[in-house]
Formats: C-alpha cells, structure tokens, sequence
C-alpha cells in the first residue's frame, strides 16, 4: 500500500484575514478522527509561519542561508499529512474531504505526493 | 468529469466506506451475506446517480442511508423476502429507523462486524478470508493471489464462512464478560496471521504478499481506533509498527535474508518507529505488549551493539511465564548468551534438548552450534550446524548452516 504525502498550500497573507466559522474546528476534529480510525492517516502537522523559517540553499558550491519571511508567501507550505492508502484515488478522496471541511470563504490547496519508498527486494 | 472518472470516484469513495455500511446494514438484517449484497446495490444506485447528479457532500452518508433504507425495506417487505427473512428471522418491531448515525454507532457496528468476521466458529483460514474481504476491502482475487490459492477457493471459502454464521445464529455483537478476551484474541490472532503471512512471504517477486503486512497493519491501526481500551490491541499494534519498520532491511540486493545484527538501520523506517513506540505506551503487560517491547529494544536500538540484551533476556522471561513454549525459551536463551555470555545460554538451550516440540526445529541445533562455536568448542559446533542444515527446510537456510559449519572444518594436513 503506497504511502502519500500532502502538502497543505496557503496564501499566508490572505490567510491572516480568514475568518472561522462555528464548529470548523470540531468539523476537522471529526474528519482527523475518522482518516485515523480508518487506519489511513500516519503523521500530520501543520507548520509555523514562514516568518519563524529558514531557507538554506547549495549554488556554486556554496550554503547560503535566508530568514523568512519571504517576498513571495503565496502558496507557501502550511502543514502536511502523511497517509497510507490504496491508491491515488483513495488519497484524493481524504484530500477532498479535508479541503470540503473548510469555510467557504478560504482558499486553500493541497498538493498529493506519492512517497517514493525504498524498493524492498523480492524474496523473504 | 468523465463518465469513467466519476465510475471511478464512486468505487474510491464505496471501498473506503464498504466495511461501515456493511455492517451499519448488518445491525438492521442480521446477516452479513445480505448486508454485503445490499451495500453492492447501494454502489450500483450511486453509479447510476452520481455522474449525473455530482457526488454529493458526503458521500459516505449517501451511501450508508440509501443502504439502510434498502435493508429496512428488505425487512418491511419480508412476505416477498421469505426466504431470506427465514434466515434473518427478524420482526418488524426490531427494524431500527435508518436515520444517519452518529459516528460512535458507526464505530460500534464495524466493531460488531470485527467480531463477527473472527467468530471462532470458523476455521482460521476462513476467518482470515472473511476479515479481509469485509474489514480489509480486498477483492477475493487479491485473496486469492496474497494467498497463493485459485480465486474459487477464497470465494467458496468466503461463502461457506457467511454460511456458518449464520446457521450457527452468531449475534452481531461485540461481546462483553466472560469471553470478551477469548474473543478479543481471536481476533488479535487473525490480524498477527495475516501479518505473518505477508512477513514469511517466500514467493518471489510478488509483491501482494509482502502487501500483506500492510493490510494487516492497517486492521489492526483501525481496531485500535475501535478499541481504545483494550491494552493488547495497542500491544499488537505496536509489534507490528515495529516489525514493519524493518522490512526494506531484512533482504539483500538478491533476496537473500539478512540477519538483524547485519541489517543496515538507516533504512528502518523511522516514521514506523515512532508508531510503535508511542502505541507501546498504551500496551500495558499483556503477551503482545512483550513481544512489542522486544521488538522496540531492537528497533530503538542505533547500533547492533547498542542492543539492551538484559532488558530482552528479561522481557522473554516475562513472555515465558505469560506463555509457555520451547520456542519462547529458545529465543530467551539467545538473549541470556548476549546479556551473560554464551555459558549462562547453553545451560538454557540444554534443558530444552528433550522438548517434544522442538524435535525436528533446526534453529535448536543452530543456536547451539552458535554458542558452541562462541565457548571454543568447533569440533561440537559443527557438528550442531550440519544437523541443523539437515533439518532446515529452506535452501538458503541450509546453505547457510552448511557454510558455517564448513569454516569450522580443521584444515587437512
């Protein structure tokens, strides 16, 4: 059963003026509940602003390193999930869930990976 | 979206929902045979209505109320339905209203259905059939392959099972008192036997089986959301995270094994690790959570050297007390030689020679040699490693003793 990573994407900026509905939260308490009750869900969290991250990078044979926040902060990574499932399909559908549990008024995206795990060689 | 999309969307949607609205309908009709074919004509209804209509909010609860409004009308109508009810044998006055059920109700019913599935009614084979067809959502073909059976056979085999629970009248239930752990073992045991299926996968380059593992993991992630309480669910869970975690390790680039003290840790998966570790610390002391603790000494271990081998001695002691075999002494033996030196293991392994049920196990004779071999004794250690090639019934195995025992052969003059 492959493994799946999704990247939960934001627009930080308009993010700070979302406003939550009554009963959003217990909404996704009861939508992680049940992706973990099915057995589904492996690991999530969601990730502090980009204003507390560091991005290091490797160019010319060096490590240079920048402090958030960064100029660009749409789209930027705000949590992940890892989940293990059938297929695509099945990923997809727990992704849709999650996105649907949002207020209407958020823009959201989510991003599925498909976690390239190391090939276990046949035999025992 | 295409038609074929929104085919596929709904089939997506009714695997991940089958194993609820299977038994949400079972509660209602009381017979799980039926109460897969009415969530099959659910599917059916949505397949029909879905590509035209869209797929609704959520879409779990369209498809659990369209089943159970179709198991009510079953029950209604039991005139048409004769035959079947004769089977159900239910009364009008019992059939519950299908209102959209809280999630506890969900839960309770797919726990009843566990239950069901692993009633020891059935043979192992059939209960492991049973459980991954309803609980697993496998097809009986991916059964089949898993299992290295003709699809016939699963099929007939998953027939015969729904056939026996109900003749035997099993209730649908989660049973309480007296023979709630017998039962809750049951279960337990039919989860560890599908691990181990996949775990002891000697057929080559099929990957269902080794798939196996996955599958049984997931049973026994979602029986520890079912049951929270029960401290040997966690145990069971927490072994199988650990064993799990090692598997990219335990084969080389030819698919021959590699032994644990060979294995190269970084390709344990970590995430894995972290499962069982924090479901360890839910396990309490029951025969599970032992065996987990073993398995998490050697997995939070970062060197083979780091191994805690009083820690494992000791906790084998505890599995030895908690149940008794041969096979449970052996390993603690194996553990004694590493925690006090290959001395304190032999006076174990000696006392065992006799055990009836060990005759013919070929790791008796091979951790003997070992230690053997360890006291300086070569000419005994050989001897222990060819009887033991004799014994073992694979060939990489044998290969293995028969090299071991080779490189103790004194040079010929």
């Amino acid at each position: 059963m492959p493994r799946f990573m999704t990247l939960i994407r934001i627009d930080e900026k308009a993010a700070a003026d979302f406003e939550s509905d009554p009963g959003f939260e217990q909404r996704m308490g009861a939508l992680f509940e049940e992706i973990t009750k099915a057995g589904v869900m492996l690991e999530t969290n969601g990730l502090k602003p980009t204003a507390e991250g560091t991005r290091l990078s490797w160019q010319g044979g060096k490590v240079s390193l920048t402090d958030g926040p960064f100029t660009e902060t749409r789209e930027v990574v705000g949590g992940y999930a890892i989940m293990q499932c059938k297929d695509m399909a099945e990923a997809q559908e727990w992704t849709r869930r999650f996105l649907s549990t949002h207020p209407e008024s958020w823009e959201v995206g989510a991003e599925i990976r498909q976690i390239d795990e190391m090939p276990t060689p046949p035999g025992n | 979206m295409t038609e074929r999309g929104a085919a596929a969307a709904v089939e997506t949607v009714f695997r991940i929902e089958s194993a609820r609205i299977i038994a949400g309908v079972t509660r209602i009709v009381r017979d799980v045979g039926i109460a897969e074919e009415i969530a099959q004509d659910a599917l059916v209804a949505a397949l029909e209505q879905w590509p035209r209509s869209g797929v609704p909010d959520r879409p779990g609860a369209w498809l659990m109320t369209t089943a159970k409004h179709r198991a009510v009308d079953l029950v209604r109508r039991r005139e048409t339905y004769a035959r079947k009810l004769a089977e159900v044998g239910r009364s009008l006055e019992d059939v519950p209203p299908p209102e959209p059920a809280d999630a506890d109700d969900i839960d309770d019913d797919l726990l009843r259905l566990v239950f069901t599935a692993c009633h020891p009614v059935l043979s192992a084979e059939a209960r492991i059939a049973l459980t991954l067809r309803l609980i697993g959502g496998l097809t009986t073909a991916e059964i089949a392959r898993a299992f290295l059976v003709p699809e016939p056979t699963v099929a007939q085999r998953i027939v015969r099972a729904k056939r026996t629970i109900a003749t035997a009248r099993v209730p649908f239930e989660v049973p309480y008192g007296a023979d709630r752990a017998a039962r809750l073992s049951s279960v337990l045991e039919v989860i560890y036997l599908i691990f181990n299926e996949g775990y002891a996968a000697t057929a080559g380059d099929d990957l269902l089986r080794p798939a196996l593992c996955e599958d049984a993991l997931r049973l026994a992630r979602v029986l520890a959301g079912l049951a929270p309480d029960e401290p040997e669910v966690h145990g069971l869970a927490a072994l199988l995270e650990f064993q799990a975690s090692r598997l990219a390790a335990r084969t080389g680039p030819d698919g021959e094994p590699v032994l644990l003290a060979d294995q190269n840790r970084a390709r344990w998966d970590r995430l894995l690790i972290r499962r069982g570790v924090a479901a360890l610390g839910r396990a309490g002391s029951g025969p599970y959570a032992v065996q987990a603790a073993i398995a998490g000494c050697h997995a939070t271990a970062a060197r083979y050297e780091d191994t805690d081998w009083t820690r494992i001695a000791a906790l084998y002691g505890r599995l030895a007390v908690l149940t008794p075999s041969p096979v449970v002494e052996l390993n603690r033996a194996v553990a004694v030689s590493m925690a006090e030196g290959p001395e304190a293991g032999l006076a174990l392994v000696d006392r065992l020679a006799q055990a009836p049920a060990l005759r013919g196990y070929h790791l008796l004779p091979s951790v003997r040699g070992d230690l053997l071999e360890r006291l300086g004794r070569p000419a005994e250690a050989r001897a222990e490693f060819e009887r033991a090639a004799a014994l073992a019934g694979n060939a990489r195995e044998r290969a293995l003793l028969l090299d071991r025992a080779a490189r103790l052969t004194p040079p010929q003059p």
